[in-house]
């Protein structure tokens, strides 16, 4: 059975329909439903692997296992398999042909099902390498440390962090995103399914609306703080900006890496609670933007430059020296940017009564040691937000370029 | 006990008129008339065979436990898959096993002093021509062997049974404590069987206090668990007790019935519902609550689980041989990490296991489950 043929006739439109009374996804998919692509597959092979400069889609479910093997070969194998997979899925396809219930009745099925019926959803899935699958308490598991590119490495410690070490890491990430959770869920359930015994899942997480525009159609979203997000983001559009702050250039470090690019997560808890007591005021200063619109302080227009010069009547910078949007600006960092394309989480609440929820921090950078870091550093010392936030997982993952017509995942790496 | 356990019946259900052709292994004899008994001299620290090699075709070994601790004796064929077994030996006693071998090869036999652990092994070369078996042979064979083994089991439970029943209404707490995990080694092995019997037998000897509907009377080993370890000799104490035994006698004449048969497709859904056990019930603790001895119960599973893979093995090295070595390596990968809450005969308590110990525990179940879930697949009928 195909998921497509499912669709039927009807298809484009009970996609989209579908997609929208799934939840929040009719206010926030103008844009893209307009060009009525919000059901359609996302190609999987190419120069780039897709999940990066895609447009967002409006849900994801991040995954980091461990390699729990020795074996070179069974690694490459799953990889291969992986690969094979997430192509159909990515097509809006069983994992495997006839998986779900055309095959051996006395054998598990070899899909899962539950995304039987259901469009491609711009499914994408994103692969990453992380520093353990190099060297492992000082072990070269797979005869690859000498491929380690240097930028790859755990991140130093920063301020106003606690991290929970079960969050952490992680030697291959799979970012799933898609604009049906159960799509995305289904893509990482399937491909851990096959993983037992080569790999297992470190952690997961899932993200219910994305807190990043990646191109210049898309609205941009909110954050749990209420805030717009992501406004002055790099867009799929600006080439030149992608090509000196995203991808890989080759002469970078090691060619595997070439056209790919780095992961960095951070699972940021918002302290909502105590958000919510603050006074729209003290949340603008926080921020450094209007709640309602999204413009800079003193500004109508979401995307009117910032102005950290601008000053209010008795001399005051309007926009405060510890703003966030000051901190995290070009212009404060010495020309960094990032590409961010991070999620919303809510897992639930804790102990206490709280809301386990936050952003789910996602950038991709052509090289985390000058620019992530340096960013981070500048915002963990003295961003107003830390008072609102805390980070609890760090991840870094080097994502190698698109796979080419006969290529797997990995395959610039282990070939 | 699986809270699910409703879900295995169909599975592991009766199923009549296989041919049993091999399940009871005739004296044995060649053209020379009998073949001499095979002695083997089992003590605590040896296992000594009078000769460690045979003619294809039915063996006899004798056993006589000369040590202090009980005993068992097994022939292993290709992945542990055990050819023959006698349990439960007790100081002083001499058994009697008749194995049929139809395979020249190398096999082992093992004594297990103390009945757990790997054993004390030697090899055992058995050479001649092959004994041909045909398709329908192997199946025939494959059914008898598990069912032998499910016998076999049952049988040992009832005297360990009587012994921690006496030891209870003696009022001797501490040796009942000690007495509880081997005893219930029997049943966790063959439990997918139990589950296949009506009148809620499974539930009688296994639930647990979490899984108890209220206002239903809880009988089997968790209640007795609690009594010994939380709440004390009651006053039905005994009476539980009493009912355990009667319990597992009616499992043993159950499975020896000749219309209670098993059929391979069955079994090696029997070896993934053992795995299933582990990873819904003793990964997490939560089978011996009180005892905390879980750990026995894990490898318990894990050996009923590979017993029941290798009694398929010679169906399953036919059509996908690749597949019986990856199970090997994961069911070896398992006992490896078990063997290091080894302590003495037994093991440690759960308690004193790690959250990461039981994550890297859970991972290894995982790997497991994944290759022994394609064996029904490749066993079924196609």
């Amino acid at each position: 059975m195909s998921r497509r043929a499912v669709l039927g006739a009807a298809g484009v439109g009970a996609a989209v329909a579908g997609a929208a009374g799934a939840g929040v996804l009719a206010g926030r998919a103008t844009a893209a439903a307009a060009t009525g692509d919000l059901h359609r597959p996302v190609p999987f092979r190419g120069r780039h692997q897709a999940g990066i400069v895609t447009p967002a889609q409006d849900r994801m479910h991040f995954c980091a296992f461990d390699v729990t093997t020795d074996s070179r070969a069974d690694l490459v194998a799953m990889l291969k398999e992986w690969t094979s997979m997430a192509e159909r899925m990515t097509a809006g396809e069983e994992a495997t042909p006839d998986g779900a219930v055309g095959l051996n009745p006395y054998a598990p099925p070899t899909d899962t099902g539950e995304a039987l019926g259901l469009a491609a959803s711009q499914l994408t899935l994103t692969v990453g390498f992380g520093p353990g699958l190099f060297v492992r308490d000082g072990r070269d598991r797979f005869g690859i440390a000498g491929r380690r590119p240097a930028p790859l490495a755990d991140l130093p410690t920063f301020p106003n962090e606690t991290l929970d070490p079960a969050r952490c890491g992680g030697d291959i990430v799979v970012q799933a995103c898609a604009n049906d959770p159960q799509v995305a869920v289904h893509a990482v359930r399937n491909l851990a399914r096959v993983g037992f015994g080569t790999v297992a899942v470190r952690y997961s997480q899932l993200g219910f609306g994305r807190t990043s525009s990646t191109t210049r159609e898309q609205s941009t979203p909110r954050n749990m703080f209420g805030f717009k997000d992501g406004t002055n983001n790099l867009k799929a559009e600006d080439t030149e900006a992608l090509i000196r702050h995203v991808w890989v250039a080759p002469g970078d470090g090691p060619d595997w890496l070439a056209d790919g690019s780095y992961l960095v997560a951070r699972r940021i808890r918002m302290r909502i609670e105590p958000w919510d007591r603050a006074s729209l005021r003290e949340q603008e200063r926080v921020i450094g933007r209007h709640k309602g619109s999204g413009a800079p302080l003193g500004d109508r227009d979401e995307f009117a430059p910032l102005d950290f010069d601008a000053v209010a009547g008795r001399g005051e910078p309007l926009i405060d020296p510890d703003a966030h949007v000051r901190l995290a600006s070009k212009e404060h960092l010495g020309g960094i940017e990032i590409l961010r394309r991070g999620y919303n989480f809510t897992d639930g609440s804790d102990g206490f009564g709280h809301l386990d929820a936050g952003l789910f921090f996602i950038a991709f950078v052509r090289n985390p040691v000058t620019q992530f870091i340096p960013m981070q550093a500048q915002l963990a010392k003295s961003d107003l937000l830390n008072e609102y936030i805390l980070h609890t997982g760090s991840a870094v993952f080097a994502c190698p370029p698109g796979v080419g017509d006969d290529g797997y995942w990995g395959s610039t790496l282990f070939e | 006990m699986n809270r699910h356990y409703t879900r295995n019946r169909s599975a592991a259900a009766v199923l009549a008129a296989l041919a049993l052709a091999g399940c009871t292994a005739k004296e044995p004899t060649s053209a020379d008339g009998p073949r001499e008994p095979i002695t083997v001299e089992a003590s605590d620290t040896a296992c000594a065979l009078s000769v460690t090699e045979a003619a294809t075709g039915p063996t006899t070994f004798l056993v006589t436990n000369n040590g202090t601790k009980a005993t068992e004796f097994y022939v292993y064929g290709t992945g542990d898959r055990v050819l023959g077994e006698v349990e439960n030996v007790s100081p002083g006693l001499q058994r009697k096993l008749i194995v049929n071998i139809t395979e020249p090869g190398t096999y082992r036999t093992a004594c297990k002093p103390g009945m757990i652990g790997d054993g004390i092994r030697g090899d055992f070369v058995v050479t001649g021509a092959a004994v041909n078996v045909d398709a329908d042979g192997k199946f025939a064979q494959a059914a008898a062997d598990y069912k032998r083994y499910v016998t076999s089991q049952t049988e040992a439970l009832i005297p360990a049974t009587e012994a921690f029943a006496a030891a209870i209404k003696a009022g001797d707490v501490p040796r009942a404590k000690a007495l509880y995990p081997t005893t219930r080694t029997y049943f966790e092995r063959i439990e997918p069987v139990a589950e296949s019997f009506p009148n809620d037998l499974d539930p009688r000897v296994d639930l647990r206090e979490a899984d108890l509907e209220a206002g239903a009377t809880w009988t089997g080993f968790h209640r007795l668990e609690k009594d010994l370890w939380v709440s004390g000799i009651q006053p039905d104490t005994a009476a539980i007790a009493d009912q355990l035994v009667a319990d597992v006698k009616e499992l043993d004449a159950g499975v020896r019935a000749p219309e209670w048969t098993i059929d391979p497709t069955q079994i090696a859904g029997g070896a993934q519902g053992l795995l299933d056990e582990v990873a819904a019930t003793k990964i997490t603790g939560e089978e011996d609550i009180f005892s905390h001895t879980d750990l026995w119960d894990f490898n318990a599973n894990v050996e009923g689980s590979q017993t029941a893979v290798a009694s398929v093995r010679p169906i399953l090295d036919e059509r996908d041989p690749e597949l019986g070595k990856r199970v090997d390596q994961r069911f070896a990968a398992v006992e490896a990490l078990l063997a290091a809450y080894r302590d003495g005969d037994g093991f440690v308590l759960y308690t004193t296991v790690t959250e990461p110990q039981r994550q890297e525990l859970s991972r290894a179940i995982d790997a497991l489950s994944k290759e022994v879930s394609q064996v029904q697949g490749v066993i079924a009928p196609q």
